[in-house]
């Protein structure tokens, strides 16, 4: 039993965690007939959570944070995304056999297409939701009351100190990029970003029905953003986050006094200490400005190429070299197409950054403490 | 019937709903009195408003203090006596004394001290600081502040919070960053 605790502790360990749900994301919309047809599979993997957590509940540790009040929603938030995520890949797999069949897709069927009345066929249906929903956080409220805690005091900072359930996944951000970054410039290009999604994908398929076939790129995509950079982030804030904003296993205890090497290197160290064995260049303290400013680009000149080939030769790179990026720029002209890449590029840094932190502790790939510039 | 619908004529020579000049003028007082108090009634709002923005209290430590006699403190030791009430550590080393600031260089909660790690640990985002204020793990980026330090005419250590040295700007080589000290 301590061997499997201990195991399952090592595999919620970050960067394993992301890997796999990236890999079990990958492997859920490819084998979707299997998960979605096969009732055994379908029901294991739906039923696999809750029982998971069941069994989990037993051990002492792992209770505890589960039983949290602000931790509850979080488990069943869990299951929901879960389950939704399985029927709309139910639907959509049923639509696309449809649609390679000939036939129209099931919400064109002409019983879909029968009308009902507002009154007082939805009206009923959204009374008797309200008294339901009602009900339910009624009783929820009294038997988990809220987790109020001491009056605030400025210099005692709660040990960890948690955001909202639903800014976990920006604080776990706030973890790996410079906080003008992580606080401002990502949600600000979160924002941005999904309010460009209408005119940078303008393909009417999937419009009023389910599909995967049809919508392939689009749906991984958004899939990737939304369950492992969201949802991911929101549990491992949740469930895996202790005290010193240390991660813990399901099954470990939180202890605050927990060492763990964590020692940051930038990636200007890894390039003058590790490969070349010698001094970073630095400019005398009473040089002028531009001996000062020539010092720091050759101290991170790798970083500053690194991140500026990212994002600047990569998006025509893809084009010559990559057949599906090159119909993407055909269809959708210069500008529509360096705006999607840009944004895309942009997600693809959260877990280039944050693996890169968990295995080789890199902090910055450009680092300029002196004009508070780091990347 | 066309007729009808044009204005009519009165005998006072004034159309039906019109306003005469005599009217008009007997008016001007009460509109000017309503404008008024409708400007003085908004403007109290608004200066009320204003107003609650500043708190009747402020409750702020002073940022001058002194903290007791250089031999109060033991060498080797982070004091965190003072946390609650200056937001100050003070360090004693072999040389002398110097102060950090209690606020995280990331976004500005509180670290604890950590004495068997040897570290300041921020419970935020993770960042560590060694016992010298430098950042070495998690997101800071940069090293904790320290205040200005020096012996006050009683033979106190005089702590300045108003003054701010910044490692990356070299103000720790300053030496009002630092008070030495051996005895």
């Amino acid at each position: 039993m301590e061997t499997i605790k201990h195991v399952i502790n090592t595999l919620f360990a970050p960067q394993y965690l992301v890997t796999l749900v990236i890999i079990g994301l990958f492997l859920f919309y490819r084998y979707r007939r299997v998960v979605t047809q096969n009732k055994l599979v379908a029901y294991s993997i739906l039923a696999a959570p809750v029982v998971f957590f069941a069994v989990s509940t037993l051990d002492p540790n792992f209770w505890v944070q589960f039983k949290r009040p602000d931790n509850v929603p979080i488990a069943g938030m869990m299951l929901l995304v879960l389950f939704f995520t399985w029927l709309a890949l139910k639907k959509a797999v049923q639509n696309d056999d449809r649609i390679r069949d000939g036939r129209p897709v099931a919400e064109a069927e002409p019983e879909e297409e029968e009308k009902v009345f507002i009154w007082p066929d939805l009206v009923y249906t959204e009374l008797i939701c309200l008294l339901l929903v009602s009900i339910l956080l009624t009783v929820w409220s009294i038997v988990i009351p809220a987790p109020l805690e001491e009056p605030a005091n400025p210099q005692l900072t709660p040990n960890p100190s948690k955001a909202p359930w639903y800014f976990l996944g920006l604080q776990e951000i706030l973890v790996y990029f410079d906080p003008w970054l992580a606080g401002v410039v990502i949600p600000t290009f979160i924002v941005i970003g999904l309010m460009a999604i209408p005119y940078i994908d303008t393909n009417p398929k999937g419009n009023g029905y389910y599909t995967f076939e049809e919508r392939r790129s689009e749906i991984l995509l958004f899939q990737f953003g939304f369950i492992v950079l969201w949802v991911t982030l929101i549990v491992l804030g949740t469930f895996l986050r202790g005290p010193n904003w240390n991660f813990f296993g399901p099954f470990e205890t939180w202890d605050p006094h927990k060492v763990e090497a964590l020692k940051n290197v930038n990636l200007s160290d890894y390039y003058y200490y590790w490969l070349l064995d010698q001094p970073k260049p630095e400019a005398p303290p009473d040089a002028d400005v531009i001996t000062q400013l020539w010092a720091i680009f050759r101290r991170e000149f790798v970083g500053i190429f690194l991140v500026l080939g990212y994002f600047l030769a990569l998006p025509p790179a893809l084009v010559i070299f990559s057949k599906f990026f090159r119909k993407m720029f055909i269809k959708m002209g210069f500008m529509r197409y360096m705006v999607m890449t840009f944004l895309l590029l942009s997600m693809g840094l959260f877990p280039i950054k944050m693996i890169a932190r968990w295995t080789v502790n890199l902090k910055y790939f450009i680092s300029i403490p002196e004009w508070l510039l780091n990347f | 019937m066309a007729e009808a619908d044009a204005p009519r004529a009165t005998a006072t020579g004034k159309t039906e709903g019109e306003t005469t000049r005599r009217e008009f003028l007997e008016r001007i007082p009460w509109v000017t009195t309503a404008w008024m108090a409708l400007t003085v009634a908004v403007g109290g709002a608004l200066t009320a408003s204003l107003r609650f923005l500043y708190p009747n209290v402020l409750y702020e430590p002073p940022q001058q203090f002194k903290i007791g006699f250089p031999t109060d403190f033991q060498t080797g030791v982070v004091s965190t006596a003072l946390k609650d009430r200056f937001g100050v550590w003070i360090i004693r080393n072999n040389e002398g004394f110097y102060a950090l600031i209690t606020v995280c260089t990331h976004l500005g909660c509180t670290p604890n001290w950590l004495a068997t790690e040897n570290k300041f640990k921020c419970p935020c985002h993770g960042s560590g600081f060694y016992r010298s204020g430098i950042n070495f793990e998690g997101p800071a980026p940069r090293p904790l502040e320290r205040a200005a330090i020096s012996l006050a005419e009683d033979g106190q250590i005089l702590v300045d919070k108003s003054q701010k040295f910044l490692f990356e700007r070299g103000g720790w080589d300053d030496p009002a960053s630092f008070l030495s000290f051996t005895a």
